[in-house]
């Protein structure tokens, strides 16, 4: 079974990274983009019967910093 | 004096630390392998070195902070150790939660490689009480995560509680409120991002990190 996490910056949070791809995005001649926000996308494989709470516990423990981002679970 | 430098894969002061520590206080200065379940009994001064540990994959400093020996540098935090983080061992600290907030990518996107001007806002602790109160010292910075995050509640208490050990006395990477360098409520646990190892005899440029290391011998003294 898989599970994908989206770790993403928590609003307020600057993130320089997205910024600079904004700015890329303009330079390639694209326009109407708003913001860019960077995140990072974490697979996992399990076995069928680990836990949402496990899974959460991974995130808070060590996938996410509590203090600067969020995360979201979709199982797949 | 006993000290302990922890080495995780990929630290790369863990060497110019030992030698700061043991050549300024005469500890004798052990490094430790960040596998070791245990640390050397009686420690006066734990030192988390600079580097990019475990290629500083999913966040800098995340992978060390989980790693077997950081349960026992918790454990003497708690006990009252002195212990010094310097840039990733800052990282590392407050990945392990020993220090608030978070270091994030540089505000200006690129690594800065220069030594800075830092104001001195703290001389109470083991690690300042050898600075002058608002001095300006000059010690190298080499980092590309050196922006400090916390919510402004947390940074209101740490200005509140005198716990902003080093300011930066200019723009370097963007940090909150110029923060350098921040202490634990207690005291005894410091995370920097400038080098003070790097800045201990003239032919580096200044000693001005020297005092540093001479203020531990006094603590411990």
């Amino acid at each position: 079974m898989k599970t994908r996490i989206f770790v993403t910056l928590k609003n307020g949070v600057l993130d320089p990274q997205g910024k600079a791809i904004h700015h890329a995005i303009e330079g390639l001649g694209f326009s109407g983009v708003h913001d860019v926000r960077a995140g990072r996308l974490i697979e996992i494989e399990h076995e069928p019967n680990l836990s949402t709470s496990d899974i959460e516990a991974m995130c808070t423990k060590l996938l996410a910093n509590m203090v600067i981002e969020n995360f979201e679970i979709e199982q797949a | 004096m006993r000290a302990a430098v922890i080495q995780f894969p990929g630290s790369n002061c863990d060497r110019d630390m030992a030698v700061a520590i043991r050549g300024i206080t005469g500890a004798e200065t052990t490094i430790v392998w960040h596998r070791a379940a245990e640390l050397p009994d009686g420690l006066d001064l734990i030192a988390i070195p600079g580097g990019f540990s475990y290629g500083d994959y999913l966040r800098s400093g995340a992978m060390a902070a989980r790693s077997p020996v950081m349960q026992a540098v918790v454990k003497a935090a708690a006990q009252g150790v002195p212990v010094l983080g310097v840039c990733n061992g800052f990282q590392i600290l407050t990945e392990a939660g020993l220090l608030p907030g978070a270091l994030m990518r540089n505000a200006g996107i690129r690594f800065v490689c220069r030594t800075v001007a830092l104001t001195v806002e703290n001389t109470q602790s083991a690690f300042t009480r050898g600075y002058a109160d608002g001095e300006q010292v000059h010690i190298p910075v080499a980092h590309h995560d050196g922006n400090y995050f916390a919510d402004s509640d947390t940074l209101d208490r740490l200005e509140g509680d005198g716990r902003v050990a080093f300011r930066y006395a200019e723009s370097v990477n963007g940090s909150a409120r110029n923060i350098a360098g921040v202490l634990n409520a207690t005291g005894n646990v410091l995370g920097m991002m400038p080098h003070p190892e790097r800045m201990i005899e003239p032919v580096h440029g200044g000693s001005d990190g020297r005092r540093l290391f001479e203020g531990l011998i006094r603590q411990i003294a």
